[in-house]
């Protein structure tokens, strides 16, 4: 592929990638992940508080748990509600984005590798919603969201009265108890941790890359997508 | 046995218990089992009416101390009822027949008591080599469990080691241990959990087996709701020092001193149900965390593998004892950060030669457009 990446006048079009609700869940998402990891991992580790006080005169402890519950509960419907626009939502929000079911998904998958993770092959390889591997790597978060919902409310029912979270209780025995329902819940945080280096990152990648502002597309919701003259069905042109 | 049978008050009474010692003692039963008050009368009905339970108390793959927690309970009757009083017709540890005499009463027991006997076991079973770690009178522990439990009205599995297996089914499990609800089906079955349980826990099963004829409402894990539905954490004492952020941080700081929270000291009191908070150990005297060690989850399937005690998070298992969740989740970040600094250091170099090629090409273009 030894085609010139810039063109002097290239043809962009805009594509309204990311409809309204999916941004709104993404920010919330986000958000929530951001006030999930520090509140949890705070109550992983608490800090160290030498004090002379009475229990009584103090909080905080009760007060990060407190946020880390309310944080839980908009995370987990959050999650709900994108599950629901996987349904309902435009062809790029679509659950069918997420699963690898077909073959021409795995293809994509192998290509992204070779041109974006190890640079084997020099792109540009295009897509207008997620790439392949990026909404794979997408599904298996979604599946460690899950797990992180099952083990987080499962153990959170054992100290709630609110029906809610009782919902869930059972599948705290499944995995062996209390104790490795909180290994695994702590161990997912580090799963989200590391997701969100690399996510960060390669958005700011393909940005530099493919110059078609996916950065600000999160915000505003459109992407500039190339039309080339050799169309092959990679870019749709519809609005 | 044909005989009619004293019941159970009438052999306190033989004993020399008062009518007021008898009264305190339902009384007791009653609040621990969180019985409304009329459940009282109903104790005292049914030990007054009832007969002896006849019980087989199998000792197996065990170190005795579900017993000896039993006979330290605060009331003597507690310790009475089961070991005087509840007919206890074969245990390996206390009677005083032996050999052939006491395999004569185990089965007269299991053959005169048929479908009416419970069962208690204290230990758990070893399935590696066909059984052959515990043997008891040339049987395996598993072939005198299968016999015993055949005629059971119901099951007791007293402890950790019965309800899930405790040190010896520790990593890597050497002689297979397994507990009771793994190996015996279709009988209605309690684990007592606790290494050992609390001594008025055992007690109020037993007493609620005998007053209503039937085991206690259990968990998803077949633990009697009334005592194992809270964690030890919702009923420590030492709770509000939780909630207000502080913790003990070595075991000889002033925090320690002050009777701070031990949670950093690797309290497994969050993760525990227990009723240690409660009913306290020895007489209501005190519990683990009342004299300044932190929980270690005794009563837990798996407590032993789910160390190191005095550690807040499980060492991880493939990385050595010392590493964490936290130092793996580290490692791998500082990883993937070196990862993605490598990746951003090669686009540069093989792409941005692309990038400058294309600009180039551009800037040549546009010369020959002003041609």
């Amino acid at each position: 592929m030894e085609q010139n990446i810039l063109k002097l006048d290239p043809k962009l079009k805009l594509v309204y990638v990311w409809q309204q609700p999916v941004r709104i869940y993404h920010w919330t998402n986000a958000l929530a992940i951001l006030v999930l990891c520090l509140t949890g991992y705070l109550i992983g580790a608490p800090l160290a508080i030498q004090s002379g006080a009475e229990a009584s005169y103090s909080y905080w402890f009760g007060i990060v748990r407190f946020i880390h519950f309310v944080a839980g509960y908009v995370f987990f419907f959050n999650f709900i509600f994108r599950i629901y626009w996987g349904f309902v939502g435009n062809e790029y929000s679509r659950w069918n984005n997420y699963i690898p079911l077909k073959k021409k998904q795995w293809k994509g998958i192998l290509e992204v590798l070779k041109i974006d993770i190890f640079q084997l092959k020099l792109g540009p390889y295009e897509t207008v919603g997620h790439n392949a591997l990026a909404s794979t790597t997408y599904f298996i978060t979604f599946i460690a969201f899950v797990f992180q919902c099952l083990t987080g409310f499962g153990m959170y029912a054992a100290m709630s009265p609110s029906w809610f979270p009782k919902l869930f209780a059972w599948f705290v025995p499944l995995v062996g108890g209390d104790l490795a329902a909180r290994h695994i819940h702590h161990l997912l945080m580090w799963v989200f941790i590391l997701f969100a280096m690399i996510h960060i990152y390669l958005v700011f990648y393909h940005d530099f890359i493919e110059r078609n502002g996916v950065t600000s597309s999160m915000i505003g919701g459109w992407k500039f997508i190339e039309v080339h003259d050799d169309e092959k069905g990679e870019v749709k042109d519809e609005r | 046995m044909t005989k009619k049978r004293p019941t159970v008050y009438e052999e306190l009474q033989e004993k020399g218990y008062s009518r007021r010692e008898f009264i305190t003692f339902c009384g007791l039963m009653g609040a621990w089992l969180g019985l409304e008050a009329s459940g009282v009368t109903q104790i005292v009905k049914a030990l007054e009416t009832k007969p002896r339970l006849p019980v087989i108390w199998l000792h197996l793959q065990e170190c005795t101390c579900c017993s000896e927690s039993f006979i330290r309970s605060s009331h003597p009757i507690v310790g009475d009822i089961v070991l005087d009083k509840i007919s206890l017709d074969y245990t390996e540890t206390l009677m005083a027949a032996a050999g052939h005499q006491a395999e004569k009463s185990l089965h007269d027991t299991m053959k005169n008591h048929k479908g009416e006997y419970i069962l208690m076991v204290e230990g758990s079973i070893p399935t590696k080599e066909d059984g052959i770690y515990c043997c008891i009178g040339g049987k395996s522990a598993y072939e005198v469990l299968k016999e015993a439990a055949t005629g059971a009205k119901a099951i007791v599995a007293w402890g950790n080691c019965a309800s899930s297996g405790c040190v010896q089914a520790a990593e890597p499990n050497p002689t297979g241990a397994t507990p009771i609800h793994k190996l015996v089906h279709g009988k209605p079955l309690i684990n007592v959990q606790g290494c050992p349980p609390i001594a008025e826990v055992m007690a109020g099963v037993v007493v609620h087996i005998l007053t209503f004829g039937r085991i206690p409402a259990l968990d998803s894990l077949n633990r009697p709701k009334a005592f194992y539905s809270r964690r030890v954490h919702d009923t420590c004492y030492r709770r509000p020092n939780y909630d207000a952020g502080l913790f003990v941080q070595t075991f000889d700081d002033e925090n320690a001193k002050r009777g701070y929270c031990l949670y950093k000291m690797g309290c497994k009191g969050p993760n525990t149900y227990n009723s240690c908070g409660v009913i306290r150990w020895n007489n209501g005297v005190s519990f683990p965390i009342q004299s300044g060690h932190p929980c270690i989850g005794c009563s837990e399937e798996n407590f032993w593998d789910n160390g190191p005690f005095y550690e807040h998070l499980k060492s991880f298992p493939g990385f050595g004892i010392e590493s964490t969740a936290d130092k793996v989740g580290l490692g791998l970040g500082v990883a993937t950060g070196a990862a993605i600094t490598a990746h951003a250091v090669a686009t540069n170099i093989r792409k941005r030669k692309l990038i400058n090629k294309g600009l180039k090409e551009i800037e040549k273009e546009k010369e020959n457009a002003k041609e």
